[in-house]
Parts: structure tokens; C-alpha cells; sequence
């Protein structure tokens, strides 16, 4: 009886350790504007700002987008920018 | 002598001749100045994101201009002053918003250029269609 236990449990944990392996597989995050060399964000274009905003308007943090520190500080700039001239809201729900 | 830009929105109750002479006399402040006007883009009617003065709707100007800082703060004053103005922003570009700028510029020109060649072919296949139906 034990020794079966023990197999079963030895079965558990090898399934335990494949699952956060497939975790460490998983890809990078990068910053899209060092990797395509965009040096300026622009404030004129909402659609695009779009993709660093959360369904409520908010500015996603880094840890999400993967954006580096010089450009989120550029796409907060432009975000901002952005609500001042009504291009895009303040709050809202369900922007997309 | 820097790099600005400036947009604004006037209110949508105005007529379009009394749109232009708005547009107009921000522009007059400038050259007053001694600003040099760089570009000008009329965006038109928009929707704003926002109600802004209880109008949901505004009409964008932009222009991009040369000139001394302290012209920032007289073109600013003449917004405060002018009912017709509901928002308004200005700023300096900085070194890679100049050459953005400047990238734009070109592209848009580039873009005009383009329309206005296939302009002429662009009624002759329309009505290449209707024959078609």
C-alpha cells in the first residue's frame, strides 16, 4: 500500500513540476518603442494611445505592457495630453 | 527662437466663415509676435471624449509655429480672452517631437501630392462601376 502511495505521489509531483516549466516558456516582455525605435509618442493619435489603457481609461503600468521606463513616462505625457483635449476620456467604462 | 505646437477647440455653434476668422486671428497674434507660422491642420468637427461646457462636439485647429517663449503667454491670453475658444493646449517640442513633427509634415505633403494624381482617374473608375451595374 505505502509503495503504491509513494508512486502516486511521485506521478503528482512530477505533474506539479511540468506545469511551471510550460510558465518559463513563455515570452519576454519588450518594449515595443525600443524595439521599433519609435522616439516620439504622439497625443494626436487616441487609437494608438488605446493600447496602453485599461477598459476604464487608466494607464496600465509597466509590469503589463512591458514598456520601459524613458517611453512610460513619454506615453503618460501623451496620454495625458491626449484627456486635456477631449481625445480620450477621463474615465469611462467599456472603452473598447 | 523655439519650436511650438498649439491645438484648439472652438465651440461647434459657430458658422464656418466665423470658424476661418477665428482660426484667423489666432494666427495674426502669432505673426504679430513676431512667430513665423510653421504648418496648419483644420481637424474639423469632432466628438469629444467629454462634454466640455455642456457641447459634446468641437471644432479642432492646429498650427505649429516658431518663435520667443514669452509668445506662448500672450497667445494665451488671447485664448482666455475669446468665448469662442473651450480648450487649448500649447507646448514646446522638444527634439524628437521636432523631427516627428517634421516627418508628419512631409508625409501629409507627400499625401496631397498623391490624392491630387488619382484625383482625375478617381471619377473615371467610378464610373467604370456604374456602367458595370
Amino acid at each position: 500500500m505505502q509503495g503504491g502511495n509513494t508512486t502516486m505521489a511521485q506521478a503528482q509531483s512530477e505533474i506539479r513540476y511540468l506545469t511551471p516549466l510550460s510558465v518559463d516558456t513563455k515570452k519576454k516582455k519588450y518594449c515595443r518603442f525600443k524595439r521599433s525605435g519609435i522616439k516620439y509618442i504622439d497625443y494626436k493619435d487616441p487609437e494608438f494611445l488605446k493600447k496602453f489603457l485599461n477598459e476604464q481609461g487608466k494607464i496600465l503600468p509597466r509590469r503589463i505592457t512591458g514598456t520601459s521606463l524613458k517611453f512610460q513616462r513619454r506615453v503618460a505625457r501623451a496620454v495625458k495630453r491626449a484627456r486635456h483635449l477631449a481625445l480620450l476620456p477621463y474615465v469611462t467604462d467599456l472603452m473598447k | 527662437m523655439y519650436n511650438y505646437e498649439t491645438v484648439f477647440i472652438l465651440t461647434p455653434v459657430l458658422s464656418e466663415p466665423q470658424m476661418k476668422e477665428a482660426v484667423e486671428k489666432f494666427k495674426t497674434v502669432l505673426t504679430d509676435n513676431g512667430a513665423t507660422i510653421e504648418n496648419e491642420e483644420l481637424w474639423g468637427m469632432r466628438k469629444l471624449a467629454y462634454p466640455i461646457q455642456k457641447k459634446t462636439t468641437g471644432f479642432y485647429a492646429f498650427l505649429e509655429f516658431a518663435g520667443e517663449p514669452t509668445i506662448v503667454n500672450k497667445l494665451e491670453t488671447a485664448y482666455r480672452r475669446d468665448e469662442k475658444v473651450i480648450r487649448f493646449l500649447t507646448f514646446r517640442q522638444e527634439k524628437f517631437a521636432h523631427e516627428y513633427a517634421l516627418k508628419r509634415r512631409s508625409l501629409k505633403k507627400n499625401a496631397a501630392k498623391a490624392e491630387e494624381t488619382p484625383a482625375e482617374e478617381a471619377p473615371q473608375a467610378e464610373v467604370k462601376e456604374e456602367t458595370n451595374e
